[in-house]
């Protein structure tokens, strides 16, 4: 092997490298080793002149690898390579040292700082002397894509694929499409009616020619990589055809199975065979296994008599289906917090204590009371309510920490709805900021203050229980510095959105992180919001943090625009950075074919052979191999031996 | 060592890219402070660590040695982690067995999101090597 010709870029990031870490040194201390034949500092180096400097070093120095020692690979790896591709030499050549991250900003003793600079630069130097240029592979895209989670965002992010012409599969595990969305009453700032606003989008979506909607349909399994995933769906049986189904509601009439309706929020009760609403999409009655007497009609059959249409079969069958996909989206939305763990608000066990969700069933004209607001104990109009924001959020000692953020809109649009269905009530509302950022979301606060005469007290809540068939509420008022204690009629609680059950299955399914509170993790907080850090995967809606309807669109259209962008390519090139055997060294013991996670290695005439298409670079063979006869291409076990060696260097 | 200078434990620092070493960036990014003894070495995942390169570590010189990765199930490549926590248990009782105190070696889970964590595990390490003095059991002696 000749000598490699090294050239090693130190970047300042303005102050933010060099306030911690002695730069010129870094630079000195490189400039020793042996490979290294150019050395250079600079204070922005992603700046365009830094680039430049780059190129142009390289060309004048005859380089044939640099190191860029500057902030984390995630940011600046791709800048730097297409650098060296613009300067003739392989981009896998380049490699960078994370001196920023993992050091500067980290670290406040220049001494201690510089010192570990130079190990983690003198590693990735030593590493970089036996990387090999590499080409990547070309792989084909399957010109098709997913949606999960059939509610407001699955529901754009599918349309907006399915009018640039991509065929879309939409996954939705209820019986109806239209998520939370559909079970909101009004929406604010506008008071618009939700499902006004959204039935004839779901309608749309169904009749789309290039949508494939799967409903009570979830996804199990996914396996292959950006442009080409898998996905394995269990679809669900409903035991109705609905394509036979007249909606007639006969069958409901004679079903004797009466459970709680969740759709309503256990509002209300529903029978084992149902519709969850009027607007459902698909328009089918859907029977649920689990409550039904047996599917039996021996047992039962009391449906499938009654059915003129001949819709019922009982006969159905679980399927799983297999989808082949270039990209997915994951939009599985949001759930509340659980009210049990809100023991000093009753935990839930309190009568009349509603969640935001139940008030929206309250409001709704399809809803449990056909838009009456009434107490669920007696049926009586609440002649006073108390609405209670932050429950559950911003209360990083004992829930959670973050803030909801829609929960002061919608609990000013829950207190304008209470007064206009009960002009003669009062309405309280419990509050520590009002955060009303967005257009239009201020003004509509003040007019509920002023125009809808709402008494906003500032300061929470200590205490629920139900006194003399109402429910006290013990408060403080902060601003007066006055105990407060009204005995309300009902109370409404702003939970704290958390991702909803599906999104936590869903992300171990798709292999894609969560944040500290288990929200989906988006690839780049600021550059890449839409993006989950494994490629292909796209992320749209509350599944991802909170957010209210008009965000949740436009990250959906967002999200919609990255798969058509990379769906319109004809080749993607995957990673060259895969498993290669050594075949002198094998000797076919076939311990690294039991070790890859991907069934990617096989044994061929008593040799170990990696199938490029398949091997992810993981490097699980290369740390099983007893004789160091697979190694993943530019991380090898040699390389590793001399980066150890390089952090032990004083 | 003379008085003055106070011992300072070396560490290297095996992370994987996906969860850890993105948990990493995330303690620089959040400008949570710790202890510069650990280098950091990032890899593919914490399967691709040999118990090789443990050894070879405490070999140079290493006073202590981390493993760090991506959360039991949540594996970038499915099993990775599972692989790495078998081979990391058996490093365990083979140093101890040679006469090492099992102190200096740690296998952590850290996911991208825990940068606080991440900072955490690095201080505990410092603290709970320092009392144990240079590792020189298993350093190979300078030749001179």
């Amino acid at each position: 092997m000749t000598k490699k010709r090294t050239g090693v870029f130190v970047c300042h990031c303005g102050t933010n490298i060099a306030a911690t870490v002695d730069v010129a040194k870094v630079a000195r201390e490189m400039s020793g080793e042996d490979t290294v034949a150019f050395t250079k500092e600079y204070v922005y180096m992603c700046s365009e002149p830094g680039q430049e400097s780059v190129v142009q070093a390289i060309k004048d120095n005859k380089l044939d690898s640099i190191v860029v020692t500057c902030c984390s690979p995630n940011l600046h790896e791709k800048t730097f390579r297409d650098n060296a591709k613009r300067a003739g030499i392989n981009n896998f050549t380049c490699e960078i040292a994370n001196i920023r991250e993992q050091c500067s900003w980290v670290h406040s003793d220049k001494a201690k700082g510089t010192e570990k600079a130079i190990k983690i630069s003198r590693s990735v130097v030593r590493r970089v002397n036996r990387n090999q240029s590499l080409d990547t592979i070309a792989v084909s895209v399957t010109r098709r894509a997913m949606v999960i989670g059939g509610g407001v965002a699955g529901i754009q992010a599918a349309l907006d694929i399915a009018n640039a012409g991509v065929e879309v599969v939409l996954v939705e595990k209820q019986a109806t499409i239209g998520g939370r969305m559909l079970q909101l009453s009004e929406t604010f700032p506008t008071l618009d009616c939700s499902q006004c606003v959204l039935s004839p989008k779901m309608v749309e979506v169904k009749r789309h020619p290039k949508v494939k909607l799967m409903t009570y349909s979830e996804v199990q399994e996914v396996t292959g990589s950006v442009g080409n995933f898998r996905v394995k769906i269990l679809k669900k049986p409903t035991f109705v055809d609905p394509d036979k189904c007249k909606l007639c509601d006969d069958c409901t009439a004679v079903c004797p199975v009466v459970v709680p309706n969740e759709y309503e929020i256990n509002l209300t009760t529903r029978r084992a065979i149902y519709i969850p609403y009027a607007q459902s999409i698909p328009a089918s009655y859907t029977l649920d296994e689990s409550t039904c007497l047996g599917l039996n009609p021996v047992v039962c059959g009391k449906c499938k008599d009654v059915c003129e249409a001949e819709a019922i079969n009982y006969d159905m069958r679980p399927e799983t289906v297999t989808e082949d996909v270039g990209a997915i989206v994951v939009a599985t939305g949001f759930d509340l917090y659980d009210q049990a763990n809100m023991q000093e608000l009753g935990g839930g066990k309190i009568e009349d204590v509603l969640d935001g969700l139940q008030f929206e069933r309250l409001c709704s004209a399809s809803g449990a009371t056909q838009g009456h607001i009434l107490r669920p104990s007696d049926h009586k109009e609440p002649k006073n309510v108390v609405f209670i924001q932050c429950v559950g959020s911003r209360d990083p000692a004992k829930h959670c920490a973050y803030c909801s953020k829609i929960c002061c809109m919608y609990t000013a649009k829950h207190a304008q709805l209470y007064k206009h269905h009960v002009p003669d009530g009062r309405a309280y509302v419990f509050y520590i900021d009002i955060r009303s950022g967005g257009k239009g979301y201020e003004e509509f606060v003040q007019r509920t203050m002023e125009d809808n005469d709402t008494l906003y007290l500032r300061g929470r809540v200590s205490k629920l229980y139900r006194h003399d068939g109402k429910v006290r509420v013990l408060g403080t008022d902060t601003l007066s510095g006055q105990n407060v204690e009204i005995d309300a009629d009902m109370v409404v609680l702003a939970l704290a959105m958390v991702p909803s059950k599906g999104t936590t299955e869903i992300a171990k399914v798709l292999k894609i992180g969560r944040d500290k509170d288990g929200f989906l993790a988006e690839a780049h907080p600021k550059l890449r919001p839409v993006e989950s850090v494994t490629g292909g995967i796209y992320l749209a809606g509350a599944a991802q943090a909170p957010k209210d309807i008009p965000e949740t669109v436009a990250q959906a259209g967002a999200a919609a625009a990255k798969v058509i962008a990379l769906l319109s390519q004809a080749t993607l090139s995957r990673s060259p950075l895969i498993a290669k055997v050594r075949r002198s060294h094998c000797t076919g013991c076939g311990m690294c074919v039991d070790a890859c996670p991907f069934i990617a290695i096989r044994l061929e005439n008593g040799k170990a052979v990696v199938n490029e298409a398949l091997c992810e670079g993981c490097g699980s063979c290369a740390a099983t191999c007893l004789r160091a006869a697979i190694d993943v291409k530019n991380v090898t076990q040699l390389q590793i031996y001399e980066m150890i060696e390089a952090c032990l260097t004083v | 060592m003379s008085e003055q200078q106070v011992y300072e434990p070396r560490i290297v620092a095996f992370l994987c890219k996906w969860c850890s070493s993105a948990g990493s960036d995330l303690a620089g990014v959040s400008r949570i402070q710790y202890p510069p003894n650990a280098t950091p070495i990032t890899v593919p995942c914490t399967g691709a660590i040999s118990p090789m390169y443990i050894m070879s570590a405490f070999n140079k010189g290493a006073d202590g040695v981390l493993v760090s990765g991506c959360h039991i199930g949540d594996c970038h490549y499915i099993e990775g982690n599972f692989l790495a926590r078998r081979k990391m248990k058996l490093i365990m009782e083979l140093i101890e067995f040679i006469g090492v105190e099992p102190n200096r070696f740690r296998m952590s889970w850290v996911s991208a999101a825990e940068g606080a964590k991440f900072a955490q595990v690095i201080t505990d390490f410092v603290d709970d090597l320092k009392p144990l003095g240079p590792q020189d059991k298993l350093k190979k002696a300078e030749l001179t």
